[in-house]
């Protein structure tokens, strides 16, 4: 797919929240994959010239992130959290299913572009462990039967909830909200708060634990 | 006497609009700027300063200290950049405080940008987390709106804006200098120091980068005081702390208590360890501290209190290991990470994470030789306070410290794969996985 003049027009509109015009460079790098599907060399070209850097400048930017991708991701980007806690706890065994089942590797993707597979380190969910990502939309406490589950919805064409809420989109959607770009799904799950994240909370109410500011706490319960 | 919790940051979180300018508003929320704008930005800092408040990303700088080193008067644009680049193995306090209180951090960054004399703030968040980046694009446009953003905020003239930055998967953007050069649009690598980033840092203006919870912290402290802060924790260590504890235990989650509390406290709020299983290894700050074990629990989590025990607060977020786990499995991991996110700027790192990694393998295989156990120790010692930036002394140091409590297991890589002294399928949380 070629980049339109509405694509260079959106990466334009991402200097205007910089003082500094370069700044803006993540967020198209982003942008491009999300009408790419990864950075092509056509996106590169486009960036440099929006930011009158040279090529190999945005090449040497681009190669160094790993969310960066160079070559086409599938429909759905797959990852599985492989980082120790996740890793032992189950993400190994579930990355093991994924490509017993694919019959891909690591950062591969599938001959009828569905899916790419990618071993990711810590999420930031290890309370949640072990942690799978579809689009990078948090699949959480995920088990391998529930990862095969995800896969064969997916394929069937079946909505798929994230744990966090919004439901799964595509690789190339969610590169757009990762640009900045509203996607109107902020408020999917109001404050997200689950019993991970109220697990002290909780506790602290039922033992009559006194808050550090009475006079809020007493306003919430 | 055991150490109650104390929910502060989390203390609406079981409100599903805790996120939403209303919802933080119908606890007192924005109360604080309305305070701090009526102070001169010196008396905030002051505020800060006495409350004895450190940095919650890691490191424990003084934040107020950090603040009073950006120079008034200088003619250039001040930045205030917060830090929410969480990705230390181990760490998910940052990533909840953004989803459920964001407000929370506006708050608090227009507090501390009218303190250091900033007109334009950013949150630098990483990129692999789309359902964090919308809510805080969100968030700042529902704080626009409330007139809590912008020109004259609250009548004050005081003018702030706020942007959101999503990075692309780089855990070396989590140093302060590499996340500027990355919000820059460049390559994430950390820079020389000094000039420290207080006096050359965004587009080689002052800036303070601190962390979310920091900047967190900063409202409640200006609506109750910095004696109502130091009345909680210890003396060296004053304050509120948000803990999330991971792992083999039966109620893993976000739990906020003082400083100081015990991890035999913390395990307890956390429902202990997994049934039919026991404690074999903790690690308290992130993969980047020295690990602990059961002699240790009693040991306060304090700034201090770690450093006596040999290790660091660092992150203040414990991950829980049973006996089910091998430690050469877990470091070798580790390991993996580091060498994987060296961002190949200094020699030492780039190497030598190679070559740790390498003898880890072999170990980890049941194929190293005795000699590795030592060739590591000294690769580590030529690793650590040799790199360009802490990321290759988080690297040099979970080996040393593994081998000070568990060196059979470490010998036992000589002839004996981790995988077969150990069942790696015992460690799963989830049922139906055979070894």
């Amino acid at each position: 797919m070629a980049l339109s003049e509405t694509t260079r027009a959106e990466l334009e509109s991402i200097l205007d929240r910089y003082p500094n015009p370069r700044s803006a460079l993540g967020p198209m790098l982003h942008l491009v994959q999300s009408e790419e599907g990864y950075v092509s060399p056509a996106g590169i070209e486009l960036c440099a010239d929006v930011l009158d850097l040279t090529p190999a400048e945005v090449a040497a930017v681009a190669t160094f992130y790993t969310m960066y991708k160079r070559h086409p991701v599938g429909k759905h980007h797959i990852g599985v959290c492989i980082n120790p806690q996740c890793g032992i706890l189950g993400g190994e065994a579930i990355w093991q299913s994924l490509v017993d089942d694919l019959g891909i590797g690591h950062d591969e993707t599938t001959e009828d572009g569905q899916f790419t597979i990618e071993r990711i380190e810590c999420q930031a969910a290890c309370t949640y462990a072990p942690v799978m990502t579809v689009d990078w939309e948090f699949m959480d406490r995920a088990t391998v039967d529930s990862a095969r589950e995800v896969i064969a919805k997916l394929r069937a064409g079946e909505e798929v909830d994230s744990t966090r809420g919004p439901k799964i989109r595509s690789f190339q959607e969610t590169e757009r909200s990762i640009a900045g770009f509203d996607d109107g799904l902020a408020d999917a799950d109001g404050n997200c708060a689950d019993d991970v994240m109220l697990a002290g909370l909780n506790l602290a109410k039922e033992q009559n634990m006194p808050f550090p500011e009475p006079s809020r706490a007493g306003e919430g319960s | 006497m055991t150490t109650l919790l104390t929910p502060n940051l989390t203390a609406h979180w079981d409100e599903k609009d805790s996120h939403t300018v209303a919802g933080y508003e119908r606890h007192g929320g924005y109360s604080a700027l309305r305070k701090a704008l009526a102070m001169q930005p010196d008396d905030v800092i002051g505020v800060v300063k006495d409350s004895g408040l450190r940095g919650r990303g890691g490191a424990g700088f003084p934040t107020g200290l950090k603040w009073s080193f950006v120079p008034q008067g200088d003619g250039n644009p001040h930045y205030l950049v917060v830090n929410a680049d969480e990705s230390e193995p181990g760490a998910c306090k940052d990533i909840p405080l953004l989803l459920a209180s964001s407000q929370h951090l506006i708050e608090g960054m227009i507090i501390t940008s009218y303190a250091i004399r900033a007109n334009h703030a950013f949150v630098y968040i990483r990129g692999e987390v789309p359902h964090v980046i919308r809510r805080m694009f969100a968030a700042v446009r529902e704080a626009y709106d409330a007139g809590y953003l912008g020109k004259n905020i609250l009548g004050s003239g005081y003018d702030l804006d706020i942007t959101i930055h999503a990075g692309a998967g780089a855990y070396i953007c989590g140093e302060e200098t590499a996340l500027l050069d990355s919000l820059e649009g460049r390559r994430g690598q950390p820079r020389l120091k000094p000039p420290f980033p207080a006096v050359a840092g965004l587009y080689a203006s002052p800036t303070v980068v601190n962390n979310v919870e920091t900047i967190m912290s900063v409202p409640a402290i200006m609506r109750n005081g910095a004696d109502w802060y130091k009345s909680y924790g210890t003396e060296k260590s004053p304050g509120i702390k948000v803990f999330s504890v991971s792992g083999h235990v039966k109620r893993p989650g976000v739990y906020e208590a003082p400083l100081g509390i015990t991890m035999r406290e913390l395990l307890d709020y956390a429902g202990g360890i997994r049934d039919g299983h026991e404690l074999k290894f903790f690690v308290v700050g992130g993969s980047s501290v020295p690990l602990l074990t059961g002699e240790h629990l009693d040991a306060p989590l304090s700034y201090e209190g770690m450093e006596e025990v040999g290790t660091m607060l660092g992150t203040a977020t414990p991950m829980v290991f049973d006996e089910t786990v091998s430690v050469v499995r877990a470091i070798t991991g580790w390991l993996d990470f580091y060498k994987h996110e060296s961002c190949g700027k200094c020699t030492p790192c780039r190497e030598g994470t190679w070559w740790i990694n390498q003898l880890l393998h072999r170990l980890n295989e049941g194929t190293g030789e005795m000699e590795d156990l030592d060739k590591l120790n000294d690769i580590c010692a030529q690793i650590l306070g040799r790199s360009f930036c802490a990321l290759g002394d988080a690297a040099a140091t979970p080996y040393p410290a593994a081998m000070k409590y568990f060196a059979d297991e470490f010998q036992a890589g000589t002839h004996t794969a981790s995988a077969d002294t150990f069942d790696h399928a015992a460690s799963i949380v989830f049922p139906g996985v055979k070894s």
